[in-house]
């Protein structure tokens, strides 16, 4: 027997009360949930936890820059309900900063570890936040809308020359 | 007491160690041949293929997702379409839909070889390998006939797919999966699967439990192989998966404890078989003739919106998390791959084991550094 969507949007927004800042249906079957940001644990801990919905697998985690804010995003399944939701709480630009869930999901350290790299989202009570896939001297969050690409990297320019000689500056568009 | 003592060592693994494909580094905290812990360092083959996708257009990402994995390059190809097409809303034709099952398994058969034959050549038995890159070497020429290309296929495209199928490439397909299912494979294990040293090389070493793969967000054979059957393609489906029959194999501890090493790796050769089964039924059901592609607009954009399409890629959950503007570009693309969550168990893992064996743990996770780093 499968639950419907609906009954599940309902549940969510029973058992998160006021964490929870909306929930709507998504694409692909799929539920988002936005919540503020100072109580994602809590609602984290619900959504894995909670009788009836046990969205027990971690599936993804991302950080992305809305331009005007910064935000992390959360894929969780549920396999008794079949389930998907997307978790997405917004942050400050200035003091981008949530709370590790790594209690909650061991898997999700190197997540964390990357979102921090990619995007300069802190992660509080993470035990080794350090850059993942970027030198640890790298300076500045490339996945970040407002990021200058570095003109030298270790004494190598980044900068490339068209077949007239023309300079090509870094981090030109494709087309 | 002994008069001698020991002390711990740290020695470095990599970035260029036969054993570590591609370029992955190990630490290694070493008390002689017994490992204290090895930290894995990633970000060698790091390509920021996440930040080319926002600048270039939509379909001219496609070729970049080939260098995901480049083992699987059309499974890569298939996800990111499947997502750029459920966010637009594009339907995609019925015969494009097989020819890209048929791609995909394809993929799979020939990705499992890989992986298989790998791990092999790590553990020190190089004969495997050759007899696997043989058969390799027949998907790879069907896949040449199929797109042209031989590693990094680029077939498939968003609204289907960029070629039909060439004369006598069915004969050719069937073929191949007869030879495997009915032939091959009974060799290749009566010659290496139930082989004694590998047994005892791979029985009992590195165990996952359930619930530790499960906590570790470890997806597809690494999951299957401690038990839990889930496969995205039954569980929840994508593309035409639904329309063919065929069982989702399980670790079962067949020759030591349920998850361990063997499990892993014999879920992949029991997976050959039942990749077999699916493109046999897709050649048999797939219409004749008909459209391969959807006609897309010139200037192609996708209304505005989130989206995460997931399917099932060789080395496990391949997820596409989509956003986007409206603009002819993508505004964000996250790529999840099952190599990342594959690595993150290794630390846990390696404490407390051989040297030797961390090579047959990391063998039997089958990462492959560029869909770590992306």
């Amino acid at each position: 027997m499968t639950v419907q969507q609906t009954d599940i949007i309902k549940a969510i927004k029973d058992r998160l009360g006021a964490a929870a800042q909306s929930v709507e249906e998504m694409k692909n079957n799929d539920i988002m949930v936005v919540v503020e940001k100072d109580s994602l644990v809590q609602a984290m801990h619900t959504l894995k936890t909670g009788e009836g919905l046990r969205f027990t697998t971690l599936m993804n985690q991302l950080g992305a820059d809305y331009r005007d804010s910064l935000a992390v995003i959360y894929n969780l399944y549920s396999p008794t309900l079949r389930q998907k939701v997307t978790v997405k709480a917004f942050l400050d630009r200035e003091q981008p900063e949530v709370h590790s869930l790594e209690n909650l999901f061991r898997g999700i350290n190197w997540y964390e570890r990357e979102t921090y790299d990619m995007l300069g989202i802190r992660f509080a009570g993470h035990n080794n936040l350090k850059r993942l896939l970027l030198p640890e001297d790298w300076s500045g969050f490339p996945l970040r809308k407002d990021y200058v690409y570095p003109e030298s990297y270790g004494g190598i320019e980044t900068g490339r020359t068209d077949l007239l000689d023309n300079p090509i500056s870094a981090g030109k568009s494709h087309v | 007491m002994s008069k001698y003592s020991t002390q711990e060592m740290v020695l470095n693994m990599g970035p260029h160690h036969p054993s570590t494909h591609g370029v992955l580094r190990f630490i290694l905290q070493t008390d002689g041949e017994m490992m204290v812990k090895a930290t894995p360092d990633i970000g060698f083959l790091h390509r920021g293929i996440e930040k080319i996708a926002e600048r270039v257009p939509w379909q001219a990402f496609m070729p970049y997702t080939d260098r995901i994995d480049y083992l699987a390059s059309l499974n890569c190809n298939l996800g990111y379409a499947l997502a750029v097409e459920r966010l637009a809303g594009i339907s995609v034709p019925e015969k494009a839909e097989y020819l890209r099952v048929i791609g995909a398994e394809l993929t799979r058969i020939g990705s499992h070889f890989i992986g298989a034959g790998a791990m092999l050549l790590d553990l020190g038995a190089v004969t495997p390998f050759v007899h696997a890159l043989r058969e390799r070497e027949t998907f790879n020429d069907l896949i040449e006939m199929l797109c042209g290309a031989r590693l990094t296929h680029n077939y498939v495209r968003i609204g289907g797919v960029s070629q039909d199928l060439p004369a006598g490439f069915k004969e050719k397909c069937l073929g191949f999966v007869d030879h495997l299912e009915y032939e091959f494979l009974d060799e290749f294990n009566d010659m290496i699967s139930y082989n004694t040293i590998l047994i005892n090389r791979l029985a009992n070493v590195g165990v996952i439990s359930a619930e530790e793969a499960e906590d570790y967000t470890l997806t597809g054979p690494n999951l299957r192989g401690s038990g839990v059957a889930f496969d995205l393609r039954r569980d929840d489906s994508y593309s035409i998966y639904d329309r063919f029959d065929f069982d989702v194999p399980v670790g079962s501890g067949k020759f030591g404890v349920l998850g361990d090493s063997y499990d892993r790796y014999w879920v992949r050769i029991e997976e050959i078989v039942q990749s077999c089964r699916v493109i046999r039924q897709a050649l048999k059901q797939m219409p004749e003739s008909g459209e391969v592609r959807t006609k897309l607009p010139k200037l192609f954009t996708v209304p505005a919106g989130e989206i995460y399409v997931r399917t099932e890629a060789p080395r496990g959950e391949l997820g596409y998390y989509i956003i986007s503007d409206g603009g002819k570009n993508p505004f964000r693309v996250k790529i999840r791959t099952g190599s990342f969550s594959a690595m993150t168990i290794i630390e846990h893992l390696s404490q407390g084991v051989m040297v030797a064996d961390l090579v047959a743990i990391i063998g039997s996770l089958d990462v492959v550094a560029p869909e770590i780093d992306r």
